[in-house]
């Protein structure tokens, strides 16, 4: 009687506990902006969450000597892979960047479950998403009200007394030529020499040694409301502009339809001004066809310190544009093969129906 | 199979894709006499002649403008600016919402006069309407501000926000006194909407910054109101001490600035006193924190 009992009272209490955990252990909650300690944590859960899709991988270092990571996200195939890249918060102070991030990966691994074509898209490419890349900048930004505008990373300059490079400068593309300042206190200074920066080595070294693989690299900021295609210099022209601007133009068209909200379409130095040494114009330059940079919400009111209840609708917006990209990267390359497959039937067809017959 | 058959070929070859010509960038609409359009091959090294850059930060477009090209959307933004100085209070902001269509002319020597056709929004409203303004950016030696000319922006200018301002205006005269504790908005975007009157007040003061330091090199925003304190009224105007932190997109540079400003619902905001903060060096070292 008295063991029934008490095996009774243990089940009960095992339930108890088993329950506590599950409601203790509370949802993460994507609407709210949150500090790095926080973003690392949710990267190592969700790859505990998703053992089967989600890989972590560390692939590089900060001037801090902070490991800079992504997440791999996929499902496993034999078949050799595509890619497409995406990184958030190049730029410290815009914490919507890397909310972007966090909610894109949430969606995708939802989304996947009912939604066929993002099945399709798992299958045959990978993502890798960088949620903080200037994870040294990002911290700073939340150490006190008067460093939330901080843009660069934190690298002493060459005498040691101002900090910081600009991330989005210190590429090798036309590296120090336009839009850029060789003086160590401004907020476009493009470093010491191209790549000079260890956050920006992570990614190209990252990127570069996988190039042949990337379908499009999507690079996140604020604020702006703009969609920015290569070149940032204004004499160099993209081999594939008219499709960039075609592909470009119909993500603007999807973000509208979320929410209404008008993005604009264009070269750097045709919407905002010249610049050199961007992420995305490396990548275009390591032949990666389709590469965009985002510039989320807003127009200037809130500018950087966009409230927490922006945070979900700009993220809808953004993940309906950012997806019509990637849908046509796959789909030019996926399908694509289909129909070059029927293309080449038909012609045999054609070719043993010529021989011999009318065309008439 | 026949001609049909010929034809669904033909259809099925036009879908297949990786069309890699190199493409010339179609004209601006501008006539930009600088970035000619070129071929270009991703393969070619970099060109990096630092010569260059003056050249293209120099010549501007002249003619008719794309309207969602930059120096649209800046002289646009200085009629923002401009709107805000002359018709803006705590309870009345406006945004630009649309450049519809542009138009740039060099004047002699003195400077570029833009026409421009606009959508403008009454934030606190949600209203909007189209606008006809003229800029004049003067060139000289010494900087000179923009010079405004608005027309057919009546409607919006008649907004009636009078009872909310007097209100307002009634309660701080007399009663309370304003310090705020927070910056606006605050890290995370948020404002008390108690103080929201007052972050609106610190834009339009700022406005008048704003407005005397554009050029066509510039594109400026409210960054920030790092805070607001409320002095002796002074001739029925309330009386306000500022610190701002502005934003220009073109630098992404952060001028803060104070102000010493007043404002009455019949006297609207009258600028004082300006003083630009001088840019702050981060010098000393920061513990690595993890």
């Amino acid at each position: 009687m008295l063991s029934v009992v008490g095996l009774s009272f243990a089940a009960l209490l095992l339930t108890v506990g088993a329950l506590t955990l599950e409601s203790n252990r509370a949802e993460y909650d994507y609407y709210k902006y949150h500090p790095m300690d926080e973003i690392s944590s949710w990267m190592v859960q969700m790859e505990k969450d998703h053992p089967d899709m989600v890989t972590m991988v560390d692939y590089g270092r900060t001037y801090e000597k902070r490991t800079i990571s992504l997440l791999k996200i996929g499902l496993k195939t034999e078949a050799k892979k595509k890619a497409v890249w995406m990184d958030c918060g190049i730029h410290a102070r815009e914490w919507i960047a890397p909310a972007f991030c966090q909610y894109f990966v949430r969606q995708i691994l939802h989304a996947y479950k009912t939604d066929d074509k993002m099945a399709a898209m798992l299958t045959n490419m990978d993502f890798y998403i960088t949620p903080v890349l200037n994870i040294d900048g990002y911290i700073f930004s939340w150490k006190d009200s008067s460093t939330r505008l901080w843009r660069k990373n934190r690298s002493p300059g060459p005498s040691g007394d101002c900090y910081g490079v600009d991330l989005n400068r210190n590429f090798d593309a036309n590296w120090g030529t336009v839009g850029v300042s060789s003086n160590c206190s401004s907020n476009i200074y493009c470093g010491t020499g191209p790549i000079s920066e260890p956050e920006a080595q992570a990614v190209a070294y990252f990127v570069g040694s996988r190039k042949e693989d990337f379908l499009c690299f999507l690079t996140i900021h604020s604020y702006g409301q703009l969609l920015l295609i290569p070149y940032g210099h204004p004499n160099f022209t993209a081999s594939n502009y008219d499709e960039l601007m075609t592909v470009g133009q119909g993500a603007a068209e999807a973000i509208w339809r979320v929410h209404g909200k008008k993005y604009t379409v264009g070269t750097s130095p045709d919407v905002l001004y010249a610049n050199s040494g961007s992420s995305r114009d490396w990548a275009r330059l390591q032949e990666i066809p389709l590469t965009f940079t985002f510039e989320l919400r807003d127009n200037g009111t809130y500018g950087f310190e966009l409230p927490e209840d922006q945070i979900q609708p700009t993220c809808e917006e953004a993940y309906s544009g950012a997806l019509h990209i990637i849908a046509y990267a796959h789909d030019k390359t996926f399908n694509g093969a289909a129909a070059a497959a029927a293309a080449t039937l038909w012609a045999v067809l054609l070719a043993a129906g010529v021989s011999g017959a009318n065309l008439m | 199979m026949g001609l049909r058959g010929v034809i669904v070929l033909v259809g099925l070859m036009g879908t297949t894709w990786s069309f890699n010509a190199t493409t010339i960038r179609p004209e601006a609409v501008s006539t930009d006499t600088f970035a000619r359009p070129e071929t270009t091959e991703e393969t070619t090294e970099q060109k990096g002649a630092v010569a260059e850059e003056e050249a293209v930060e120099d010549v501007m477009a002249t003619g008719e403008l794309n309207p969602s090209h930059y120096p649209a959307q800046r002289a646009a933004k200085v009629v923002q600016h401009y709107l805000n100085t002359r018709y803006g209070s705590p309870y009345k902001l406006f945004g630009l919402k649309q450049v519809q269509s542009g138009n740039a002319e060099d004047v002699a020597d003195s400077g570029r006069k833009y026409q421009l056709d606009i959508s403008v929004h009454e934030i606190i409203s949600d209203t909007k309407e189209n606008c006809s303004a003229e800029v004049f950016f003067p060139r000289g030696v010494k900087q000179l501000s923009p010079q405004v000319q608005v027309s057919s922006c009546e409607e919006l200018l008649k907004i009636d926000a009078n009872s909310e301002e007097e209100a307002l205006y009634q309660q701080y005269k007399t009663n309370k006194t304003l310090r705020t504790e927070k910056r606006l908005p605050d890290s995370y975007g948020h404002i008390d909407p108690e103080m929201t009157p007052f972050w609106h007040l610190g834009i339009v003061a700022s406005s008048f910054i704003m407005l005397n330091e554009s050029t066509e090199n510039t594109l400026y925003n409210v960054a920030q109101v790092a805070n607001i304190t409320q002095l002796t009224t002074e001739n029925d105007q309330l009386k306000f001490d500022c610190h701002v932190l502005l934003h220009d997109m073109v630098s992404q540079e952060i001028p803060q600035w104070k102000m010493l400003f007043t404002w009455s619902p019949a006297g609207g905001v009258k600028v004082l006193h300006t003083e630009q903060l001088p840019h702050v060096h981060d010098c000393e070292k920061h513990p690595k924190t993890n």
